[in-house]
C-alpha cells in the first residue's frame, strides 16, 4: 500500500494546493512543500527499514500492490518497488522538494495550477518507476507528459511555445512507437502461450526469433533514447531545458530524462537481452558520439541555461554507454551517474534560475566578476560544476569512472572516445566559471549572496554529492540484486540463444 | 410482425413517435422547454426500451430490420448522443431569433434515419435510413437561416448528398442486377456463385455503394462538404452530423462487410486501406492549415474516421470491439468539444476563431478544462476515452498484424497533436489584451458538458463494464 500512498499523496496534495491557492499563494506552496517532503521520509524511511537485510532476501520484489483493472485484457494496477525503483523514487521525492524550493519567488502568476502540474508530474514519474504491468507503465509514461507540458508552456521564458511543442511531440511520437511495440509484445507473448498478459515478469522471457526481438526492442529503445536523450534524437532537450521555469528544468534534467535509462535498465535489456545484445555496438557507438557532441557543444554556448542543458546530453551519453556496455561496473556506473547527474545538474539548473531572478539574464557575457558580490553563492556554483566535470570525491566521477572501467573491458576505443568527453568537460566547466564568477565585475553588480532558502537547497545537494563520491557502497548495495538479477537474465538468455544456433 | 418483434423494434417506434408526438404539441402550445423536455421524455422511453428489446434480440423485423444486440448498442449510442446534443442546442436556440421548436422535430427524425441504418439488413431499409437521416440534416445544416455561412452549409451538404445517394442507388441496382437480392443475408452466397458477365457488375456497384458510404463517413477523398458544413451548421448540429450521422453509417458499413465477408474480397480491402491512409493524413495535415476551431475539429474528424478504418480493415475478433469502442469514445469527446463552441457561441456569432480560446482558462477555467480534457482525449492521453480508443485500435492492427497501416497511424496521430495544442495552448495562453466578450453562463448546456467530462474520464479509467456490453454483440 506505500507504493499506492506515494502516489496518492503527491496526486492529492496537487489538488489541494490548486484550491488552497485561490486564498493563498503562500500556503499552496507550503502545502506543496509539505506534500514532497511527507514523500521523501516516507521513502527514506522506507529505504532505511529494508537495507540491507530484506534487499538481500528479496525475491521478486521489495513490495508490491497487485489490482485488478481489465481482467479480460490482462491488464492490472500493479505497482512494485525493488532496489532500482527505490533508489529513483527518494531521488524523485527529493527533487521534488527541492523544485517546490526552487519556485518559491519565481513563480508569481497561476500558483495553485503550478504547484498542481508540478506535484502530477511527480506523480506520473513515481507512476513510470514503480509501474510493473506495461499498460499501468504506458499509461503513466504519456500521463506524465501534459504537466510537463504546460510547465513549460505557461511558465517558462521567451521561446516556451515553441519548446513546450517540440518537447511533447518528441516525446509523443517516441511513445507511440513504444505502444506498438508493447502491443507486439503482448500478442507474441499470446500467440507463444495463449495467455493475455501486460504482466511484466511474465513477458520476460518471451521467445522470439531475434529478427522479430530487434524490431519490437527499437520500438522501446526509441522511445527511451528520446527521453534521455541520446544523439541524434537530442534536439527537444536543449529548448525544453532552456525555455523550462527552474523548476521544470530541474525535474526534466534530474528525472524525466532517468525514466529513459530507467526504461533501458528495466525493460529493454530484461525484455530482448539478445536483440539488446545485438544492438549494443550500435548504441555505444552513437553513445560515445553523444558524449563527445555535448560536451562540445556546451562548450559552444553562452547562454548558460543552455550551457548546463547540453552537458546532460554529454552525461545521459555516459549512462547509454555503461546500460549497454552491460558489465557489473558499467551498470553500477551507469546508475551512480544516474543520480548523481540529478542532484548536480539539478543543483546547477537552481542556481542558474536564481542568478537569473537577480539580473534577469542568462547571457555570460552580462556576468563577469560576480564572485566579488555574491562569493558563497559562486563558490557553490564552482563546487557543482566541478561535480559535473567529474572531479575525484563527487558522486559523477565515482560514475563516470566506473563506466569507463567496465567500458574498457569491452572496447579500448569506446574508452578512449569517452575519456575525451571527460576531457572536453573540463573546458564548458572552466568556462562557466571563469566566464560567469571569475575577472573583474565590469557590469558593476551589486547583488545579494544565497538566502536562507537557497542554503536549504543547496547544502544537502553538496552533501549528498559527498557521499556519492566518497561512500557509495549503501546505493550499490541497494542496486546489486536488481543487477544481479538483470546479468542472470541476460546470461541465460546468451545461452539459450547460442544452443538455438547450434 | 410478431409481439417479439414489436418489442424488439420498440425503440425504433418510440424513436418514430416522439417527433410525431412533438409536432402535434407545438401545434398546440409552442415552449421551448416543453419542446426539450418532450424530446428528453421520449428519448429516455426509447433509451429505456432498449433492455426489454435485447430480452427478444435477435430479431429479424421483417426483411428489412435486424434487432440484434449489435443494433441495440448503437441505437444506445445514438440515443444518448441525440440527448446530449438536445441540451446544447437548448442553450444556443434560446440566443437565436428562430423557431425553436421544429429544432427537436428535425433531430429526432434524423437519430431514426440514424437508427435505421445501424438495424438495417435489407438494400431497401439502408437507403430509407440514408435519406431520412439525410433530408432532416439539410434543414438542420440552415436552422439559423439568417446566416450566410449556415444557408450555404445547407445548400452544398444538400447538392452533395443527394449526388451521392445518387451513387449509392446506382451501386445498389448494379448489385441487384446481378446477384439477384437486396438482402444482406443472401447476398454473400449468391455473390460467391456469380460468374460471367454478371460478376464485372460487382465491383463497379461495390465501389459505388462504398463512395456513397465514404461521403457520409466524410472519408478523403470524400470529405470536401465538411469542413464548411462544420462550419456554417450550428455547433449542436455539426456535433450530431460528427457523431450520430457518421456513427449509424459506420455500424451499417461493418454490418455489410461481415455480412458480405469482404475482407475476403481483396479489392475492397485495398479501396478501404487506401481510403484509411488517405483520410489519416489529409486529415490530419489539413487541418494543420487551419485556424477555425469548427473546421479543426471537421478535419479532426475525418482523420478519427480514418483511425476507426485501420481497426475495421485490421478485421480480426478485435476489429468490431475496437470500432465500437473507439466511436463510442469519439462520440463522447467530439460532442464534448462542440459542446464547448456551443457554450461559447452568442448570438452574432459561433465561437469559432482561435481567438475566441485565448486565455480562456484564466477567465473560465471549468470550460477551458472540459475543452483541454476532450483535446487530450482526441489526441489519445491516458484518463481519457480517446486512449483507450486508439489503444484499442492499435491493438486490433497488431492482433493482425498490419504494420504499415499502424505506422501511418502513428505518424498522423503526432500530427494530430501538433494542432491540439495548438488550442490547448491558446486557451491557457495569458491575455494582456481586453478579453473576448464572454457570453452568458448557460446551465443546460454546462451540465451537459459535466456529464461528458466526467463520461471521459470514466471511459478512460475503467471501461470493463461497456466492453463487456460491447463484447456481448457481434454483427449478425
Amino acid at each position: 500500500m506505500i507504493l499506492v500512498w506515494f502516489i496518492a499523496i503527491l496526486l492529492a496534495g496537487g489538488v489541494v494546493c490548486w484550491v488552497v491557492a485561490r486564498w493563498s499563494a503562500p500556503a499552496c506552496r507550503w502545502i506543496a512543500l509539505a506534500t514532497t517532503v511527507a514523500d521523501f521520509v516516507l521513502s527514506l524511511v522506507f529505504w532505511i527499514r529494508c537495507y540491507p537485510v530484506r534487499l538481500l532476501q528479496q525475491q521478486d520484489w521489495l513490495r508490491q500492490v497487485n489490482w485488478t483493472w481489465f481482467p479480460e485484457a490482462g491488464i492490472h494496477f500493479h505497482l512494485a518497488i525493488d532496489g532500482l525503483s527505490l533508489l529513483l523514487v527518494v531521488l524523485t521525492f527529493f527533487l521534488g522538494i527541492v523544485s517546490v524550493l526552487a519556485s518559491w519567488n519565481e513563480i508569481r502568476v497561476g500558483v495553485g495550477f503550478f504547484h498542481l502540474n508540478l506535484l502530477w508530474v511527480l506523480a506520473g514519474i513515481t507512476g513510470v518507476f514503480l509501474a510493473v504491468d506495461l499498460f499501468l507503465f504506458y499509461f503513466a509514461w504519456e500521463l506524465m507528459l501534459i504537466p510537463m507540458y504546460f510547465l513549460i508552456a505557461i511558465w517558462g521564458h521567451e521561446r516556451r511555445v515553441y519548446a513546450a511543442v517540440k518537447f511533447f511531440l518528441f516525446t509523443q511520437l517516441s511513445g507511440l512507437l513504444m505502444l506498438v511495440s508493447i502491443l507486439a509484445l503482448y500478442f507474441i507473448h499470446h500467440r507463444a502461450t495463449g495467455v493475455y498478459t501486460f504482466e511484466y515478469s511474465e513477458l520476460i522471457g518471451t521467445s522470439m526469433p531475434l529478427h522479430v526481438a530487434i524490431w519490437v526492442m527499437l520500438g522501446f529503445f526509441i522511445a527511451f533514447a528520446v527521453k534521455l536523450p541520446m544523439v541524434p534524437v537530442h534536439t527537444w532537450l536543449p529548448d525544453a531545458h532552456t525555455e523550462a521555469p527552474t523548476a521544470g528544468s530541474v525535474i526534466l534534467a534530474g528525472l524525466l530524462l532517468k525514466t529513459g535509462a530507467y526504461g533501458l535498465l528495466r525493460f529493454v535489456l530484461p525484455l530482448f537481452p539478445a536483440a539488446a545484445h545485438w544492438f549494443s555496438p550500435i548504441a555505444t557507438i552513437l553513445a560515445a558520439i553523444g558524449i563527445i557532441y555535448g560536451a562540445v557543444l556546451a562548450f559552444g554556448q553562452t547562454d548558460l541555461k543552455r550551457l548546463v542543458a547540453y552537458t546532460s546530453v554529454s552525461h545521459l551519453g555516459f549512462v547509454l554507454l555503461g546500460i549497454f556496455v552491460g558489465n557489473k561496473l558499467a551498470l553500477e556506473g551507469a546508475l551512480i551517474t544516474i543520480i548523481a547527474h540529478g542532484i548536480s545538474t539539478g543543483a546547477l539548473f537552481v542556481l542558474v534560475g536564481s542568478l537569473q531572478e537577480r539580473i534577469h539574464t542568462r547571457e555570460m557575457d552580462r556576468m563577469g566578476g560576480l564572485w566579488q558580490t555574491i562569493p558563497r553563492f559562486s563558490g557553490a556554483a564552482m563546487f557543482f560544476a566541478m561535480a559535473s566535470i567529474g572531479l575525484p570525491g563527487l558522486g559523477d566521477f565515482v560514475g563516470e569512472f566506473l563506466i569507463l572501467l567496465g567500458t574498457y573491458k569491452v572496447s579500448v576505443g569506446l574508452t578512449v572516445a569517452a575519456s575525451i568527453g571527460v576531457l572536453a568537460s573540463t573546458l564548458y566547466g572552466l568556462k562557466f566559471i571563469q566566464r560567469a564568477f571569475h575577472g573583474s565585475n565590469v557590469h558593476h553588480w551589486e547583488l545579494h549572496d544565497l538566502f536562507a532558502r537557497e542554503v536549504v537547497i543547496i547544502a544537502p545537494m553538496i552533501a549528498i554529492l559527498l557521499w556519492l563520491g566518497l561512500f557509495p557502497q549503501p546505493v550499490l548495495n541497494t542496486f546489486a540484486p536488481t543487477m544481479n538479477k538483470l546479468q542472470q537474465t541476460a546470461a541465460q538468455q546468451y545461452q539459450a540463444v547460442d544452443r538455438g544456433q547450434q | 410482425m410478431s409481439g417479439a418483434g414489436l418489442v424488439a423494434i420498440l425503440p425504433l417506434l418510440l424513436l418514430a413517435g416522439t417527433p410525431v408526438a412533438l409536432m402535434l404539441i407545438i401545434s398546440v402550445h409552442r415552449s421551448h422547454r416543453s419542446a426539450l423536455a418532450w424530446s428528453l421524455l421520449g428519448l429516455a422511453a426509447s433509451f429505456a426500451s432498449l433492455r426489454s428489446a435485447s430480452g427478444v434480440a435477435p430479431q429479424q423485423v421483417t426483411p428489412l430490420l435486424v434487432v440484434d444486440q449489435y443494433a441495440l448498442v448503437y441505437f444506445g449510442m445514438i440515443i444518448a448522443a441525440t440527448a446530449a446534443v438536445a441540451g446544447l442546442a437548448y442553450g444556443y436556440l434560446e440566443q437565436h431569433a428562430v423557431e425553436k421548436e421544429e429544432f427537436y422535430i428535425l433531430l429526432l427524425t434524423a437519430a431514426l434515419g440514424a437508427a435505421v441504418l445501424a438495424a438495417s439488413s435489407h438494400f431497401v431499409s439502408f437507403f430509407l435510413g440514408l435519406e431520412i437521416l439525410s433530408i432532416s440534416l439539410y434543414a438542420l445544416n440552415a436552422y439559423i437561416y439568417s446566416r450566410k455561412t449556415a444557408l450555404e452549409a445547407g445548400i452544398k451538404y444538400l447538392v452533395l448528398a443527394a449526388a451521392s445517394a445518387a451513387f449509392l442507388l446506382f451501386g445498389m441496382a448494379l448489385i441487384y442486377a446481378a446477384v439477384g437480392t437486396m438482402e444482406f443475408s443472401r447476398m454473400a452466397s449468391l455473390m460467391m456463385e456469380t460468374a460471367g458477365p454478371n460478376r464485372t457488375l460487382l465491383l463497379p456497384g461495390l465501389a459505388m455503394i462504398i463512395t456513397g458510404m465514404a461521403f457520409k463517413l466524410a472519408l478523403v477523398p470524400f470529405h470536401m462538404w465538411t469542413p464548411d458544413v462544420y462550419q456554417g451548421a450550428p455547433p449542436p448540429v455539426g456535433a450530431f452530423i460528427a457523431t450520430v450521422s457518421k456513427g449509424g453509417m459506420f455500424a451499417l458499413l461493418l454490418r455489410y462487410f461481415y455480412r458480405l465477408e469482404l475482407h475476403n474480397y481483396a479489392p475492397v480491402v485495398v479501396i478501404f486501406t487506401i481510403i484509411a491512409i488517405a483520410s489519416m493524413l489529409g486529415g490530419n495535415l489539413l487541418a494543420l492549415l487551419q485556424s477555425n476551431v469548427k473546421r479543426i475539429l471537421a478535419y479532426s474528424s475525418i482523420a478519427h474516421m480514418g483511425y476507426v478504418l485501420v481497426a475495421f480493415i485490421a478485421s480480426g475478433v478485435l476489429a468490431v470491439e475496437a470500432v465500437t469502442f473507439y466511436l463510442v469514445a469519439y462520440f463522447v469527446t467530439i460532442i464534448g468539444a462542440f459542446g464547448v463552441v456551443t457554450v461559447l457561441s452568442h448570438c452574432e456569432e459561433d465561437a469559432e476563431s482561435l481567438e475566441a480560446y485565448r486565455g480562456l482558462f484564466w477567465r473560465r477555467p471549468a470550460l477551458a478544462g472540459v475543452m483541454t480534457a476532450m483535446l487530450l482525449s482526441l489526441t489519445g492521453i491516458p484518463v481519457t476515452a480517446g486512449f483507450i480508443g486508439k489503444f484499442y485500435v492499435v491493438a486490433a492492427g497488431a492482433a493482425s498484424s498490419a504494420w504499415a497501416l499502424i505506422l501511418i497511424l502513428v505518424v498522423s496521430s503526432v500530427i494530430g497533436a501538433f494542432y491540439y495544442l495548438r488550442v490547448i495552448f491558446a486557451l491557457y495562453a495569458d491575455t494582456t489584451q481586453e478579453p473576448a466578450e464572454v457570453p452568458p453562463r448557460v446551465a443546460f448546456g454546462s451540465s451537459v458538458l459535466v456529464v461528458l467530462t466526467l463520461l471521459l474520464i470514466w471511459l478512460g479509467v475503467y471501461p470493463a463494464p461497456l466492453l463487456h456490453v460491447i463484447r456481448a454483440a457481434l454483427p449478425g
